[in-house]
Protein backbone atom coordinates (compact mmCIF):
# COMPACT_ATOMS: atom_id res chain seq x y z
CA UNK A 1 0.00 0.00 0.00
CA UNK A 2 1.23 3.46 -0.83
CA UNK A 3 1.67 5.41 2.41
CA UNK A 4 2.51 8.71 0.72
CA UNK A 5 -0.17 11.34 1.23
CA UNK A 6 -1.64 12.99 -1.82
CA UNK A 7 -1.66 16.82 -1.84
CA UNK A 8 -5.40 16.77 -1.11
CA UNK A 9 -4.86 14.54 1.91
CA UNK A 10 -2.00 16.71 3.18
CA UNK A 11 -4.30 19.68 2.82
CA UNK A 12 -6.93 17.95 4.99
CA UNK A 13 -4.31 17.16 7.64
CA UNK A 14 -2.95 20.72 7.78
CA UNK A 15 -6.48 22.12 7.83
CA UNK A 16 -7.37 19.86 10.75
CA UNK A 17 -4.31 20.98 12.71
CA UNK A 18 -5.15 24.64 11.98
CA UNK A 19 -8.85 24.34 12.87
CA UNK A 20 -8.07 22.53 16.14
CA UNK A 21 -5.35 25.00 17.10
CA UNK A 22 -7.67 27.95 16.53
CA UNK A 23 -10.48 26.21 18.41
CA UNK A 24 -8.33 25.48 21.46
CA UNK A 25 -6.46 28.80 21.57
CA UNK A 26 -9.60 30.91 21.41
CA UNK A 27 -11.52 28.75 23.85
CA UNK A 28 -8.66 28.46 26.39
CA UNK A 29 -8.90 31.89 28.08
CA UNK A 30 -12.68 31.56 28.18
CA UNK A 31 -12.35 28.09 29.68
CA UNK A 32 -9.99 29.41 32.39
CA UNK A 33 -12.49 32.17 33.19
CA UNK A 34 -15.42 29.75 33.21
CA UNK A 35 -13.50 27.30 35.43
CA UNK A 36 -12.67 30.12 37.87
CA UNK A 37 -16.32 31.11 37.91
CA UNK A 38 -17.49 27.55 38.53
CA UNK A 39 -15.13 27.12 41.52
CA UNK A 40 -17.10 29.86 43.29
CA UNK A 41 -20.54 29.37 44.71
CA UNK A 42 -23.36 31.55 43.43
CA UNK A 43 -27.03 31.01 42.65
CA UNK A 44 -27.49 29.27 39.33
CA UNK A 45 -24.07 27.65 39.30
CA UNK A 46 -25.55 24.18 38.72
CA UNK A 47 -27.46 25.48 35.68
CA UNK A 48 -24.37 27.16 34.23
CA UNK A 49 -22.39 23.99 34.85
CA UNK A 50 -25.02 21.98 32.95
CA UNK A 51 -25.02 24.42 30.02
CA UNK A 52 -21.22 24.24 29.77
CA UNK A 53 -21.35 20.45 29.68
CA UNK A 54 -24.27 20.24 27.25
CA UNK A 55 -22.08 19.78 24.12
CA UNK A 56 -20.73 16.51 25.55
CA UNK A 57 -24.14 14.91 25.80
CA UNK A 58 -25.92 16.51 22.82
CA UNK A 59 -25.56 14.78 19.44
CA UNK A 60 -22.94 16.78 17.46
CA UNK A 61 -25.41 17.18 14.63
CA UNK A 62 -27.73 19.02 17.02
CA UNK A 63 -24.85 21.34 17.93
CA UNK A 64 -24.23 21.90 14.22
CA UNK A 65 -27.86 22.74 13.68
CA UNK A 66 -27.90 25.16 16.63
CA UNK A 67 -24.79 26.88 15.25
CA UNK A 68 -26.43 27.11 11.85
CA UNK A 69 -29.53 28.87 13.19
CA UNK A 70 -27.37 31.19 15.32
CA UNK A 71 -24.41 32.05 13.11
CA UNK A 72 -25.94 31.53 9.67
CA UNK A 73 -25.81 34.57 7.37
CA UNK A 74 -29.52 35.26 7.86
CA UNK A 75 -29.50 34.21 11.53
CA UNK A 76 -29.52 37.05 14.10
CA UNK A 77 -25.98 36.73 15.48
CA UNK A 78 -24.47 35.75 12.14
CA UNK A 79 -26.08 38.69 10.30
CA UNK A 80 -24.94 41.13 12.99
CA UNK A 81 -21.34 39.83 12.96
CA UNK A 82 -21.28 40.14 9.18
CA UNK A 83 -22.71 43.66 9.18
CA UNK A 84 -20.66 44.98 12.10
CA UNK A 85 -17.30 43.27 11.62
CA UNK A 86 -17.48 41.43 8.32
CA UNK A 87 -17.00 38.16 10.19
CA UNK A 88 -18.58 35.15 8.45
CA UNK A 89 -18.49 31.65 9.84
CA UNK A 90 -20.54 30.05 7.09
CA UNK A 91 -18.64 27.72 4.72
CA UNK A 92 -15.39 28.89 6.27
CA UNK A 93 -12.65 27.12 8.25
CA UNK A 94 -13.30 29.60 11.07
CA UNK A 95 -16.79 28.12 11.36
CA UNK A 96 -15.24 24.67 11.69
CA UNK A 97 -13.00 26.05 14.45
CA UNK A 98 -16.01 27.63 16.17
CA UNK A 99 -17.87 24.33 16.13
CA UNK A 100 -14.85 22.37 17.37
CA UNK A 101 -14.16 24.98 20.05
CA UNK A 102 -17.66 24.86 21.48
CA UNK A 103 -17.88 21.05 21.35
CA UNK A 104 -14.55 20.64 23.19
CA UNK A 105 -15.06 23.55 25.61
CA UNK A 106 -16.30 21.25 28.44
CA UNK A 107 -13.09 19.17 28.30
CA UNK A 108 -11.03 22.26 28.95
CA UNK A 109 -13.30 23.65 31.67
CA UNK A 110 -13.41 20.31 33.45
CA UNK A 111 -9.64 19.77 33.56
CA UNK A 112 -8.89 23.37 34.54
CA UNK A 113 -11.53 23.36 37.25
CA UNK A 114 -10.13 20.20 38.81
CA UNK A 115 -6.67 21.78 38.81
CA UNK A 116 -7.97 24.98 40.40
CA UNK A 117 -9.84 23.09 43.09
CA UNK A 118 -6.68 21.16 43.97
CA UNK A 119 -4.82 24.37 44.90
CA UNK A 120 -4.56 24.87 48.67
CA UNK A 121 -6.60 27.98 49.46
CA UNK A 122 -4.18 28.59 52.34
CA UNK A 123 -1.55 29.60 49.80
CA UNK A 124 -3.85 32.41 48.66
CA UNK A 125 -4.16 33.66 52.24
CA UNK A 126 -0.39 33.52 52.64
CA UNK A 127 0.10 35.48 49.41
CA UNK A 128 -2.48 38.01 50.57
CA UNK A 129 -0.72 38.66 53.89
CA UNK A 130 2.49 39.16 51.88
CA UNK A 131 0.91 41.99 49.92
CA UNK A 132 -0.39 40.29 46.76
CA UNK A 133 -3.69 41.53 45.29
CA UNK A 134 -6.20 39.32 43.42
CA UNK A 135 -4.64 39.68 39.93
CA UNK A 136 -1.15 39.30 41.37
CA UNK A 137 -2.19 36.10 43.18
CA UNK A 138 -3.82 34.75 40.03
CA UNK A 139 -0.69 35.34 37.95
CA UNK A 140 1.92 34.20 40.47
CA UNK A 141 0.16 31.40 42.37
CA UNK A 142 -3.03 30.19 40.70
CA UNK A 143 -1.88 30.09 37.09
CA UNK A 144 1.47 28.34 37.63
CA UNK A 145 -0.05 25.78 39.99
CA UNK A 146 -2.97 25.10 37.64
CA UNK A 147 -0.70 24.92 34.57
CA UNK A 148 -0.59 21.10 34.38
CA UNK A 149 -4.39 20.97 34.45
CA UNK A 150 -4.70 23.76 31.89
CA UNK A 151 -2.27 21.96 29.60
CA UNK A 152 -4.07 18.65 30.04
CA UNK A 153 -7.37 20.32 29.23
CA UNK A 154 -5.93 22.00 26.13
CA UNK A 155 -4.35 18.79 24.81
CA UNK A 156 -7.51 16.76 25.39
CA UNK A 157 -9.57 19.45 23.68
CA UNK A 158 -7.12 19.58 20.77
CA UNK A 159 -7.31 15.82 20.28
CA UNK A 160 -11.09 15.90 20.49
CA UNK A 161 -11.22 18.82 18.03
CA UNK A 162 -9.23 16.82 15.49
CA UNK A 163 -11.98 14.21 15.59
CA UNK A 164 -15.00 16.51 15.37
CA UNK A 165 -17.26 15.50 12.47
CA UNK A 166 -20.99 15.93 12.98
CA UNK A 167 -21.11 19.56 14.06
CA UNK A 168 -18.64 20.68 11.38
CA UNK A 169 -20.35 18.96 8.44
CA UNK A 170 -23.76 20.19 9.61
CA UNK A 171 -22.67 23.77 10.22
CA UNK A 172 -20.10 24.57 7.52
CA UNK A 173 -20.49 21.65 5.09
CA UNK A 174 -17.70 19.60 3.48
CA UNK A 175 -15.65 21.98 1.33
CA UNK A 176 -12.21 20.75 0.21
CA UNK A 177 -9.44 23.00 1.48
CA UNK A 178 -11.83 25.05 3.59
CA UNK A 179 -13.87 22.85 5.92
CA UNK A 180 -12.88 19.31 4.90
CA UNK A 181 -10.90 18.29 7.99
CA UNK A 182 -9.39 14.84 8.50
CA UNK A 183 -12.61 13.07 9.63
CA UNK A 184 -14.54 14.67 6.77
CA UNK A 185 -11.81 13.61 4.32
CA UNK A 186 -11.99 10.02 5.65
CA UNK A 187 -15.76 10.06 5.27
CA UNK A 188 -15.45 11.41 1.72
CA UNK A 189 -12.82 8.80 0.79
CA UNK A 190 -15.04 5.98 2.06
CA UNK A 191 -17.97 7.33 0.05
CA UNK A 192 -15.85 7.55 -3.09
CA UNK A 193 -15.46 4.37 -5.24
CA UNK A 194 -11.77 3.30 -5.12
CA UNK A 195 -11.04 5.51 -2.12
CA UNK A 196 -10.25 2.61 0.28
CA UNK A 197 -6.48 3.16 0.18
CA UNK A 198 -6.84 6.87 0.87
CA UNK A 199 -9.27 6.15 3.72
CA UNK A 200 -6.82 3.65 5.28
CA UNK A 201 -3.93 6.12 5.06
CA UNK A 202 -5.98 8.87 6.70
CA UNK A 203 -7.25 6.54 9.42
CA UNK A 204 -3.70 5.52 10.31
CA UNK A 205 -2.77 9.17 10.37
CA UNK A 206 -5.65 9.95 12.73
CA UNK A 207 -4.60 7.14 15.09
CA UNK A 208 -0.98 8.31 15.07
CA UNK A 209 -2.03 11.89 15.80
CA UNK A 210 -4.24 10.91 18.71
CA UNK A 211 -1.52 8.71 20.15
CA UNK A 212 1.16 11.39 19.83
CA UNK A 213 -1.13 13.90 21.48
CA UNK A 214 -1.76 11.70 24.50
CA UNK A 215 1.93 10.89 24.97
CA UNK A 216 2.85 14.54 24.60
CA UNK A 217 0.34 15.61 27.23
CA UNK A 218 1.63 13.01 29.70
CA UNK A 219 5.23 14.12 29.26
CA UNK A 220 4.37 17.79 29.50
CA UNK A 221 2.18 17.31 32.58
CA UNK A 222 4.96 15.33 34.28
CA UNK A 223 7.49 18.10 33.70
CA UNK A 224 5.10 20.83 34.79
CA UNK A 225 4.43 18.96 38.01
CA UNK A 226 8.16 18.73 38.66
CA UNK A 227 8.51 22.46 38.09
CA UNK A 228 5.60 23.03 40.43
CA UNK A 229 7.40 21.24 43.21
CA UNK A 230 5.16 18.23 43.63
CA UNK B 1 4.11 50.00 68.83
CA UNK B 2 0.65 48.71 69.51
CA UNK B 3 -2.08 46.37 68.41
CA UNK B 4 -5.55 47.08 69.71
CA UNK B 5 -8.23 44.46 69.11
CA UNK B 6 -11.85 44.54 70.09
CA UNK B 7 -14.48 42.49 68.30
CA UNK B 8 -17.42 40.16 68.53
CA UNK B 9 -17.94 37.29 66.15
CA UNK B 10 -20.38 34.41 66.15
CA UNK B 11 -19.96 30.95 64.70
CA UNK B 12 -22.46 28.13 64.79
CA UNK B 13 -22.73 27.40 68.51
CA UNK B 14 -19.72 29.52 69.48
CA UNK B 15 -19.29 33.22 70.10
CA UNK B 16 -16.13 35.26 70.53
CA UNK B 17 -16.05 38.48 72.50
CA UNK B 18 -12.47 39.72 72.45
CA UNK B 19 -10.86 42.88 73.77
CA UNK B 20 -7.16 43.36 74.41
CA UNK B 21 -4.21 45.52 73.48
CA UNK B 22 -0.53 44.83 72.92
CA UNK B 23 1.38 47.94 73.90
CA UNK B 24 5.02 47.10 73.23
CA UNK B 25 7.31 45.07 71.03
CA UNK B 26 8.39 41.62 72.11
CA UNK B 27 6.30 38.47 72.24
CA UNK B 28 2.74 38.43 73.49
CA UNK B 29 1.33 34.92 73.73
CA UNK B 30 -2.29 34.22 72.88
CA UNK B 31 -2.76 31.27 75.14
CA UNK B 32 -5.74 29.00 75.48
CA UNK B 33 -6.98 25.48 74.82
CA UNK B 34 -7.74 24.25 71.31
CA UNK B 35 -10.99 25.75 70.10
CA UNK B 36 -10.76 28.85 72.28
CA UNK B 37 -10.66 31.11 69.20
CA UNK B 38 -6.92 31.87 69.04
CA UNK B 39 -6.59 31.49 65.28
CA UNK B 40 -9.78 33.43 64.69
CA UNK B 41 -8.32 36.37 66.60
CA UNK B 42 -5.16 36.57 64.52
CA UNK B 43 -7.16 36.08 61.32
CA UNK B 44 -9.22 39.11 62.31
CA UNK B 45 -6.05 41.10 63.01
CA UNK B 46 -4.49 40.01 59.70
CA UNK B 47 -7.65 40.87 57.78
CA UNK B 48 -8.34 37.33 56.61
CA UNK B 49 -11.61 37.23 58.53
CA UNK B 50 -14.10 40.03 58.99
CA UNK B 51 -15.83 39.80 62.36
CA UNK B 52 -19.51 40.61 62.85
CA UNK B 53 -18.50 43.82 64.58
CA UNK B 54 -15.39 45.34 66.04
CA UNK B 55 -12.22 47.35 65.61
CA UNK B 56 -8.57 46.63 64.93
CA UNK B 57 -5.90 49.31 65.23
CA UNK B 58 -2.24 48.91 64.41
CA UNK B 59 0.11 51.60 65.77
CA UNK B 60 -2.92 53.85 66.10
CA UNK B 61 -4.03 53.38 62.46
CA UNK B 62 -7.51 51.92 62.05
CA UNK B 63 -7.39 48.69 60.04
CA UNK B 64 -10.94 47.66 60.76
CA UNK B 65 -13.93 49.51 62.11
CA UNK B 66 -17.20 47.85 61.25
CA UNK B 67 -19.18 50.80 62.65
CA UNK B 68 -17.71 53.25 60.14
CA UNK B 69 -17.19 50.68 57.38
CA UNK B 70 -13.38 50.74 57.35
CA UNK B 71 -11.79 47.43 56.41
CA UNK B 72 -8.23 47.63 55.09
CA UNK B 73 -7.49 44.64 52.85
CA UNK B 74 -5.13 42.05 54.30
CA UNK B 75 -2.55 42.80 51.63
CA UNK B 76 -2.38 46.46 52.68
CA UNK B 77 -2.16 45.92 56.43
CA UNK B 78 1.56 45.24 56.49
CA UNK B 79 1.19 42.43 58.99
CA UNK B 80 3.40 39.34 58.74
CA UNK B 81 1.73 35.98 59.29
CA UNK B 82 3.41 32.62 59.86
CA UNK B 83 0.96 29.75 59.52
CA UNK B 84 1.08 26.48 61.39
CA UNK B 85 1.60 24.63 58.09
CA UNK B 86 4.19 27.13 56.70
CA UNK B 87 2.27 27.55 53.40
CA UNK B 88 5.36 27.99 51.27
CA UNK B 89 4.63 28.34 47.57
CA UNK B 90 5.48 24.86 46.24
CA UNK B 91 6.41 26.01 42.72
CA UNK B 92 8.95 28.56 43.92
CA UNK B 93 12.45 28.13 45.31
CA UNK B 94 13.20 29.21 48.86
CA UNK B 95 14.73 32.38 47.42
CA UNK B 96 11.59 33.18 45.42
CA UNK B 97 9.45 32.49 48.47
CA UNK B 98 11.55 34.89 50.55
CA UNK B 99 11.43 37.53 47.79
CA UNK B 100 7.66 37.27 47.38
CA UNK B 101 6.85 39.40 50.39
CA UNK B 102 10.00 41.52 50.19
CA UNK B 103 9.16 42.68 46.64
CA UNK B 104 5.64 43.67 47.63
CA UNK B 105 6.52 45.45 50.88
CA UNK B 106 5.35 49.06 51.17
CA UNK B 107 8.88 49.86 52.31
CA UNK B 108 11.59 47.41 51.33
CA UNK B 109 14.04 46.32 53.97
CA UNK B 110 17.59 47.54 53.34
CA UNK B 111 19.66 44.76 51.74
CA UNK B 112 21.99 44.45 54.72
CA UNK B 113 19.07 43.93 57.08
CA UNK B 114 17.49 41.40 54.71
CA UNK B 115 20.76 39.48 54.50
CA UNK B 116 20.96 39.60 58.29
CA UNK B 117 17.58 37.90 58.58
CA UNK B 118 18.56 35.20 56.07
CA UNK B 119 21.76 34.55 58.04
CA UNK B 120 20.04 34.68 61.42
CA UNK B 121 17.58 31.99 60.30
CA UNK B 122 20.35 29.90 58.73
CA UNK B 123 18.76 29.93 55.27
CA UNK B 124 21.83 30.70 53.10
CA UNK B 125 22.29 27.10 52.05
CA UNK B 126 18.62 26.45 51.35
CA UNK B 127 18.01 29.31 48.90
CA UNK B 128 17.96 27.27 45.68
CA UNK B 129 15.87 24.42 47.08
CA UNK B 130 12.19 23.78 46.50
CA UNK B 131 9.96 23.53 49.58
CA UNK B 132 9.39 19.81 48.99
CA UNK B 133 13.08 19.19 49.71
CA UNK B 134 12.94 20.90 53.12
CA UNK B 135 12.31 19.37 56.52
CA UNK B 136 9.38 20.62 58.59
CA UNK B 137 11.66 22.76 60.71
CA UNK B 138 13.38 24.28 57.69
CA UNK B 139 10.00 25.09 56.16
CA UNK B 140 8.98 26.99 59.26
CA UNK B 141 12.26 28.89 59.24
CA UNK B 142 11.66 29.89 55.61
CA UNK B 143 8.10 30.94 56.50
CA UNK B 144 9.48 33.07 59.35
CA UNK B 145 12.02 34.62 57.00
CA UNK B 146 9.40 35.28 54.33
CA UNK B 147 7.19 37.10 56.82
CA UNK B 148 10.07 39.10 58.32
CA UNK B 149 11.45 40.13 54.91
CA UNK B 150 8.08 41.68 54.04
CA UNK B 151 9.08 44.30 56.64
CA UNK B 152 5.90 43.93 58.70
CA UNK B 153 4.62 46.32 61.33
CA UNK B 154 3.55 43.34 63.43
CA UNK B 155 4.11 39.61 63.27
CA UNK B 156 1.47 36.93 63.88
CA UNK B 157 2.61 33.38 64.59
CA UNK B 158 -0.09 30.72 64.55
CA UNK B 159 1.30 27.77 66.50
CA UNK B 160 4.40 27.64 64.30
CA UNK B 161 5.76 24.67 66.24
CA UNK B 162 2.59 22.62 66.56
CA UNK B 163 3.18 20.53 63.45
CA UNK B 164 6.79 19.67 64.38
CA UNK B 165 8.12 16.78 66.46
CA UNK B 166 9.83 17.64 69.74
CA UNK B 167 13.36 17.49 68.29
CA UNK B 168 12.49 19.94 65.51
CA UNK B 169 10.64 22.16 67.99
CA UNK B 170 13.76 22.46 70.10
CA UNK B 171 15.66 23.34 66.92
CA UNK B 172 13.35 26.26 66.06
CA UNK B 173 12.97 27.78 69.53
CA UNK B 174 16.39 29.49 69.53
CA UNK B 175 15.48 31.18 66.20
CA UNK B 176 12.22 32.42 67.69
CA UNK B 177 14.14 33.75 70.68
CA UNK B 178 16.45 35.63 68.35
CA UNK B 179 13.52 37.09 66.44
CA UNK B 180 11.99 38.14 69.76
CA UNK B 181 15.22 39.84 70.78
CA UNK B 182 15.95 41.46 67.38
CA UNK B 183 12.55 42.46 66.08
CA UNK B 184 11.34 45.93 66.91
CA UNK B 185 7.70 44.99 66.33
CA UNK B 186 4.95 43.42 68.40
CA UNK B 187 4.77 39.66 67.91
CA UNK B 188 1.57 37.77 68.68
CA UNK B 189 2.33 34.13 69.32
CA UNK B 190 -0.58 31.70 69.34
CA UNK B 191 0.06 28.63 71.41
CA UNK B 192 -1.60 26.05 73.59
CA UNK B 193 1.75 24.94 75.04
CA UNK B 194 2.61 26.61 78.35
CA UNK B 195 6.20 25.43 77.84
CA UNK B 196 6.59 27.53 74.68
CA UNK B 197 4.76 30.45 76.22
CA UNK B 198 6.86 30.61 79.38
CA UNK B 199 10.01 30.29 77.33
CA UNK B 200 9.23 32.90 74.68
CA UNK B 201 6.59 35.32 75.81
CA UNK B 202 6.90 38.62 77.64
CA UNK B 203 3.15 38.99 78.03
CA UNK B 204 0.23 36.59 77.95
CA UNK B 205 -3.34 36.99 76.84
CA UNK B 206 -5.18 34.08 78.44
CA UNK B 207 -8.28 33.01 76.54
CA UNK B 208 -11.15 31.02 77.90
CA UNK B 209 -14.45 30.09 76.30
CA UNK B 210 -14.36 32.84 73.69
CA UNK B 211 -13.22 35.75 75.81
CA UNK B 212 -10.09 37.17 77.42
CA UNK B 213 -9.64 35.80 80.94
CA UNK B 214 -6.51 37.79 81.80
CA UNK B 215 -3.67 39.77 80.26
CA UNK B 216 -0.34 40.78 81.72
CA UNK B 217 3.35 39.98 82.02
CA UNK B 218 4.15 36.27 82.06
CA UNK B 219 5.51 36.33 85.64
CA UNK B 220 2.33 37.93 86.98
CA UNK B 221 -0.08 35.74 85.07
CA UNK B 222 1.75 32.52 85.85
CA UNK B 223 1.78 33.25 89.58
CA UNK B 224 -1.94 33.89 89.78
CA UNK B 225 -3.60 31.00 91.58
CA UNK B 226 -7.03 31.82 90.17
CA UNK B 227 -5.71 31.23 86.64
CA UNK B 228 -4.24 27.83 87.43
CA UNK B 229 -7.10 25.93 85.83
CA UNK B 230 -6.34 27.81 82.59
CA UNK B 231 -2.55 28.02 82.72
CA UNK B 232 -2.29 24.28 83.14
CA UNK B 233 -2.60 22.48 86.46
CA UNK B 234 0.19 20.01 85.96
CA UNK B 235 2.56 22.38 84.20
CA UNK B 236 1.77 25.46 86.26
CA UNK B 237 4.57 27.19 88.08
CA UNK B 238 6.31 30.46 88.75
CA UNK B 239 8.19 32.26 85.96
CA UNK B 240 10.98 34.40 87.36
CA UNK B 241 13.11 37.04 85.65
CA UNK B 242 16.63 37.24 87.00
CA UNK B 243 20.23 37.62 86.00
CA UNK B 244 23.37 35.58 86.40
CA UNK B 245 25.12 36.70 89.61
CA UNK B 246 28.21 34.50 89.25
CA UNK B 247 29.45 31.10 88.21
CA UNK B 248 30.68 28.58 90.79
CA UNK B 249 33.39 27.09 88.65
CA UNK B 250 34.50 24.36 91.06
CA UNK B 251 30.97 23.04 91.48
CA UNK B 252 29.97 23.59 87.86
CA UNK B 253 27.02 25.63 89.08
CA UNK B 254 25.72 29.18 88.64
CA UNK B 255 24.00 31.58 90.99
CA UNK B 256 21.01 33.41 89.59
CA UNK B 257 19.73 36.51 91.36
CA UNK B 258 15.99 37.12 91.30
CA UNK B 259 15.42 40.29 93.26
CA UNK B 260 16.93 39.62 96.68
CA UNK B 261 16.79 35.85 96.23
CA UNK B 262 19.56 33.66 94.89
CA UNK B 263 18.92 30.41 93.03
CA UNK B 264 21.78 27.98 92.67
CA UNK B 265 21.34 26.02 89.47
CA UNK B 266 23.45 23.85 87.16
CA UNK B 267 25.93 26.00 85.29
CA UNK B 268 24.51 28.07 82.43
CA UNK B 269 26.43 29.09 79.32
CA UNK B 270 25.84 32.85 79.40
CA UNK B 271 28.12 35.36 81.07
CA UNK B 272 27.45 36.87 84.53
CA UNK B 273 25.09 39.84 84.23
CA UNK B 274 23.06 38.22 81.46
CA UNK B 275 19.31 38.18 81.95
CA UNK B 276 17.86 34.74 82.50
CA UNK B 277 14.35 33.44 82.95
CA UNK B 278 13.72 30.70 85.49
CA UNK B 279 10.70 28.49 85.65
CA UNK B 280 9.93 26.61 88.83
CA UNK B 281 7.00 24.21 88.53
CA UNK B 282 4.64 24.26 91.49
CA UNK B 283 4.78 20.49 91.79
CA UNK B 284 8.59 20.64 92.20
CA UNK B 285 8.49 22.91 95.26
CA UNK B 286 8.45 21.46 98.79
CA UNK B 287 7.39 23.49 101.83
CA UNK B 288 8.78 23.35 105.33
CA UNK B 289 7.66 25.24 108.44
CA UNK B 290 11.23 25.14 109.83
CA UNK B 291 14.52 26.04 108.29
CA UNK B 292 15.86 22.61 107.46
CA UNK B 293 19.40 21.42 106.90
CA UNK B 294 20.93 18.14 105.90
CA UNK B 295 18.99 17.78 102.68
CA UNK B 296 20.20 17.78 99.09
CA UNK B 297 18.06 20.66 97.80
CA UNK B 298 20.33 23.65 97.18
CA UNK B 299 17.67 26.30 97.24
CA UNK B 300 15.98 27.00 100.55
CA UNK B 301 14.04 30.23 100.25
CA UNK B 302 12.16 31.91 103.05
CA UNK B 303 8.74 33.36 102.34
CA UNK B 304 5.27 34.09 103.56
CA UNK B 305 2.10 32.34 102.43
CA UNK B 306 0.31 34.94 100.33
CA UNK B 307 -2.56 32.81 99.07
CA UNK B 308 -3.95 29.31 99.07
CA UNK B 309 -6.19 27.85 96.41
CA UNK B 310 -7.92 24.61 97.20
CA UNK B 311 -9.43 22.84 94.27
CA UNK B 312 -11.46 19.72 94.44
CA UNK B 313 -9.12 16.78 94.79
CA UNK B 314 -6.26 16.09 97.14
CA UNK B 315 -4.08 19.10 96.17
CA UNK B 316 -3.81 22.73 97.22
CA UNK B 317 -1.79 25.41 95.44
CA UNK B 318 0.15 27.77 97.68
CA UNK B 319 1.49 31.13 96.60
CA UNK B 320 4.49 32.43 98.49
CA UNK B 321 5.80 35.95 98.76
CA UNK B 322 9.56 35.65 99.03
CA UNK B 323 10.78 39.22 99.52
CA UNK B 324 8.63 40.38 96.65
CA UNK B 325 9.20 37.33 94.42
CA UNK B 326 6.23 35.07 93.83
CA UNK B 327 6.82 31.34 94.13
CA UNK B 328 4.19 28.64 93.75
CA UNK B 329 4.01 25.29 95.47
CA UNK B 330 1.60 22.44 94.99
CA UNK B 331 1.25 20.26 98.08
CA UNK B 332 -1.38 17.80 99.25
CA UNK B 333 -4.23 18.93 101.45
CA UNK B 334 -2.98 16.34 103.90
CA UNK B 335 0.42 18.08 104.18
CA UNK B 336 -1.27 21.44 104.47
CA UNK B 337 -3.33 20.46 107.50
CA UNK B 338 -0.48 18.45 109.06
CA UNK B 339 1.83 21.50 108.89
CA UNK B 340 -0.91 24.00 109.63
CA UNK B 341 -0.11 26.12 106.59
CA UNK B 342 -2.44 29.08 106.49
CA UNK B 343 -2.29 32.49 104.88
CA UNK B 344 0.39 34.64 106.49
CA UNK B 345 2.40 31.67 107.78
CA UNK B 346 6.18 31.83 107.48
CA UNK B 347 7.56 28.91 105.49
CA UNK B 348 10.64 27.82 103.58
CA UNK B 349 10.45 26.65 100.02
CA UNK B 350 12.77 23.82 99.04
CA UNK B 351 13.70 23.68 95.36
CA UNK B 352 16.07 21.14 93.87
CA UNK B 353 18.59 22.74 91.52
CA UNK B 354 17.85 20.14 88.86
CA UNK B 355 14.18 21.07 88.68
CA UNK B 356 14.77 24.74 87.85
CA UNK B 357 14.29 25.39 84.13
CA UNK B 358 16.48 28.09 82.61
CA UNK B 359 15.97 29.95 79.35
CA UNK B 360 17.65 33.05 77.96
CA UNK B 361 15.56 36.13 78.55
CA UNK B 362 15.11 39.23 76.42
CA UNK B 363 18.43 41.01 76.35
CA UNK B 364 17.17 44.52 75.74
CA UNK B 365 15.06 46.78 77.85
CA UNK B 366 11.65 45.98 76.41
CA UNK B 367 10.41 45.64 79.93
CA UNK B 368 11.04 49.25 80.82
Amino acid sequence: MDLTLTPVETEALLLSLKVSAAAVLFALPLAVGMALLLTRSFPGRAVLDAIVHLPIVLPPVVMGYLLLITFGLRAPVGAWLDAAFGIRFMFSWTGAALAAGIITFPFQVRAIRLALEAIDSGLMQAAETLGAGPLDRFATITLPLAAPGILAGAVTAYAASLGEFGAIITFVSNIPGETRTLPLAIYTAIQTPGGEAAAARLVMLAIALAFAGLILSEVAAYHLKRINGR
Amino acid sequence: MSIEVCFRHGFAGFALDIDFAVERHGVTALFGPSGSGKSTIINVIAGLLKPNEGEVRLNGTTMLDTASGINVAARNRGIGYVFQDARLFPHMSVRANLDFGAKRAAQRLPATEADGIVTMLGLENLLERKPRHLSGGERQRVALGRALLSNPKALLLDEPLAALDSGRKAGILPYLERIRDDARIPILYVSHSIDEVTRLANDIVVLNAGSVAATGPVEDIMSRLDLFPLTGRFEAGAVLEGHIARHLDNEDMSEIAVGENIFTVPRVAEEPGCALRLRVRARDVMLSTKRVSGISANNIIAGKVAGIRADHGPYVDVRLDCAGMALLARITRMSQSRLGITEGAKVWALVKSVSVERTPSRQDGARS
